[in-house]
């Protein structure tokens, strides 16, 4: 197999030279794919299995094997509702919202296989509620199928409104259940989550679109790209100090420092933020590191939602962390004591430190917290937000030593290559 | 014969109904205590929530045994639905219904804690709070319905027993006070979300700069859909 | 069935409102951060503890404490 490299033709996003983004356009580059309606069992096995000989793995943060899940779902009672997760609440990614502009027929055709194999009646995209055009995107992506006259369970756009944690998979389909989007204790995952009482499948926007193309073109295709452990595509929104900041597909196993070149890297970088704002920092001297789920864990880091910050050396990690932690503490729920209480308070101690301002037990303290935190949410806000913390002690350890001695770097004023959100003004509760 | 068994049974019913109710007032000032997170050096506050549950089940038993000696004296008439039907005795109905709302309130409580695991906790708090009123109706029941003789000593242990449930509550509102202020200013440069989310009025995405194919860098906003801009260039 | 001799301790983080009175019952499985929520060591407890720990689900004011068996 050659390695890896960034010049394979793009799987999901194409080329602007053939936009697929209207059914005519989608045809024409992917061809037709032909779901038997009814209750198709043998091509629902058949589904399942090139699913899981392709190996794909979810693309929305938790890399779940997605064929088990349709197992869990298949064996209920009920007719099961597909849920499409487009609510994308990481600000560092884009990659959901450009495959629903550039290619909604893709995911939509996804979604169509998964709601065949386990027996779907209906389907159901998540757009967030501040990003209107995208679900106006969907929303002609599904009226032209209508129009087209294609079969298929029905399909509607639902706006669940767009902060961090509503795209967590319990509180997207608590929202759908009692519209209230808030992660639920499940000490037993292997029992679904249900609306009503229909189990329910949920999915990222790109899982199902790379489910498209397995449907279409076997596992052995799919394999073609990637490595023998970590097949196929995937979509990397990159930010940061580059050049051109947006969404590449690239295949698994291309080196880090790659990806960051073609988005146009031309100063050193002390460290790569990689994940998500949930995610960890990758030290500099690490960038080779191949991009894929088993060679980022030996790194230190997990893929997570296909993100990669770039930090220049002449910014502050301390400062960028402490502003990341801050915003993942405004974004906790709100709901677990340790994640209410304890992701504040290693935010303060992070902008302390980042100021030169701390007291001498500080980075002692930051990373006590961190640790104490992990599993003691009812979602993995916590565990997210500590991992960032720790990752940052142990790649800018030196730079947090001189800090907690009160000698701050000059690149704590420098200017964030973040985009935090700004916190919303409203409180209104939503029904 | 029937008088003094009558007297005795009346005895027992006025004394039995005086244990109950300050078996009730020192049930209730355990119980603000123990919402309000009291801590004691010496008692754990397991302890505490436990004992609050003895006393209020040794004020049952009082209870019972006041309501069953008032209905089987027959000086007076209380049918035996008067127990939970309130209002309906003819003797003194509105004292007497008082009595029984008290106990109908008491009796909620004693079935749902019974019944603690297999109902919503939204809904054993519900009845416990309800309870709350317990206390206020049984204390207008025994000023009213309590009778001639020992009138003084009656209202020093009325007072006594509205002191201390006043200044429980008193502590319990200012605890809180103090605790909701500790929190918020935990959370006073976090916004500590809602229990409800809200609905977010932030900008969309990263600010994207994209070379076009002269080299010229343009800002666009993600919102404002030019999502073009967001794909790479294939080829350099 | 028989009960399991067995258990696990798991607290519900949702509905866990820090009153402490599990770490007060089974101080050898679960203590208090610094604001008064549990950390509970996972480690299944054996029959000696298993009445505590039924204790202190069934002591919990939120019903948060929950007891998974372990088999064997």
């Amino acid at each position: 197999m050659n390695s890896p490299t960034l010049d394979l033709p793009a799987r999901l996003l194409g080329s602007r030279a053939e936009p697929a983004a209207d059914l005519a356009g989608h045809l024409a580059r992917h061809g037709a794919l032909d779901v038997p309606r009814g209750h198709p069992g043998a091509w629902s096995r058949s589904v399942l299995e090139a699913v899981e000989a392709a190996g794909l793995r979810g693309r929305g943060g938790g890399g779940f094997p997605s064929a088990r899940k349709w197992d869990t779902v298949r064996r209920a009672s009920r007719r099961p509702l597909v849920v499409v997760n487009a609510m994308e609440g990481e600000p560092a990614s884009a990659k959901d919202r450009v495959l629903l502009v550039h290619a909604p027929h893709l995911v939509l055709d996804g979604a169509d296989v998964a709601a065949a194999a386990v027996g779907a009646s209906e389907i159901v995209v998540c757009v967030a509620d501040d990003r209107p055009a995208v679900a106006t995107a969907v929303e002609v992506a599904v009226s032209e199928r209508r129009r087209a006259g294609m079969s298929g369970p029905r399909i509607t756009v639902q706006r669940p409104p767009g902060r961090y944690v509503t795209g967590e998979e319990s509180a997207l389909v608590g929202w759908l259940d009692r519209k209230l989007a808030l992660p639920v204790f499940r000490p037993d995952k292997s029992r679904p989550l249900t609306v009503g009482r229909r189990p329910t499948l949920v999915h990222n926007a790109e899982t199902l679109a790379q489910v498209a193309l397995i449907a279409r073109h076997g596992p052995e295709w799919f394999r073609r790209q990637g490595t023998p452990e970590a097949p196929g595509s995937t979509l990397v929104t990159v930010t940061g100090a580059v050049r051109s900041p947006g969404v590449l597909e690239v295949e698994f196993g291309v080196p880090v420092v790659d990806i960051l070149r073609r988005a146009g890297v031309d100063a050193p970088l002390s460290a790569v933020l990689v994940g998500g704002y949930g995610g960890a920092w990758l030290d500099g001297a690490h960038l080779s590191t191949p991009y894929a789920p088993g060679p980022l864990a030996a790194a230190g880091v997990d893929l997570g939602v296909g993100v990669l910050v770039a930090l220049a050396d002449r910014s502050c990690g301390i400062a960028e962390t402490a502003r990341l932690s801050r915003y993942l503490a405004a974004e906790s729920a709100g709901q677990c004591g340790p994640c209410v209480f304890g992701l504040p308070a290693i935010a303060d101690d992070l902008e302390r430190l980042a100021a030169g301002r701390a007291d001498v037990g500080v980075l002692a303290r930051i990373d006590r917290r961190a640790g104490e935190v992990v599993g003691r949410g009812a979602c993995r806000h916590p565990d997210g937000a500590a991992r960032l913390v720790r990752s940052a002690l142990a790649v800018f350890g030196a730079d947090a030593r001189r800090h907690a001695e009160g000698r701050p770097c000059a690149g704590h004023t420098a200017p964030s290559v973040l985009t935090l959100p700004r916190p919303p003004d409203d409180r209104r509760g939503v029904r | 014969m029937l008088a003094t068994s009558s007297t005795t049974l009346w005895y027992t019913t006025r004394a039995t109904g005086v244990v109950a109710l300050i078996l009730l007032t020192g049930t209730m000032v355990l119980g603000i205590l123990t919402a309000g997170r009291v801590r004691s050096r010496q008692w754990p506050a397991f302890a505490q929530a436990e004992l609050h549950k003895w006393v209020s089940l040794l004020a049952m038993a009082f209870l019972s045994l006041h309501v069953l000696t008032a209905v089987l004296d027959t000086y007076v008439h209380l049918g035996w639905a008067s127990v939970v039907v309130p209002f309906t005795s003819s003797y003194e109905p509105l004292w007497t219904g008082l009595g029984t709302v008290a106990v109908d309130l008491m009796v909620a409580v004693a079935v749902s804690s019974a019944l603690r695991q297999r109902i919503s906790a939204r809904t054993w708090r519900g009845i416990h709070w309800v309870a709350y009123g317990s206390w206020p109706v049984a204390m207008a029941h025994a000023l009213g319905e309590g009778t001639d003789g020992f009138k003084l000593w009656m209202d020093v242990l009325a007072g006594l027993c509205t002191v201390a449930v006043t200044v429980a509550l008193i502590w319990r509102i200012s605890e809180h006070r103090r605790s909701r202020q500790l929190a918020d200013r935990m959370s006073s440069r976090t916004r500590v979300v809602p229990m409800r989310p809200v609905v977010p009025s932030r900008p969309a995405g990263p600010p994207v700069i994209r070379s076009g194919p002269g080299g010229a860098a343009r800002r666009a906003e993600v919102h404002a859909l030019s999502v073009d801009d967001l794909l790479m260039e294939e080829q350099p | 069935m028989s009960r399991p001799v067995r258990v696990r301790i798991r607290v519900d983080p949702v509905a866990c409102d820090a009153y402490g009175y599990c770490a007060e019952l089974l101080p050898e499985r679960v203590t208090l951060d610094e604001w008064g929520y549990p950390m509970v060591d996972g480690t299944p407890v054996g029959p000696e503890l298993v009445e505590l720990a039924t204790r202190a689900a069934a002591a919990c004011p939120r019903r948060a404490v929950h007891l998974l068996g372990v088999p064997g």
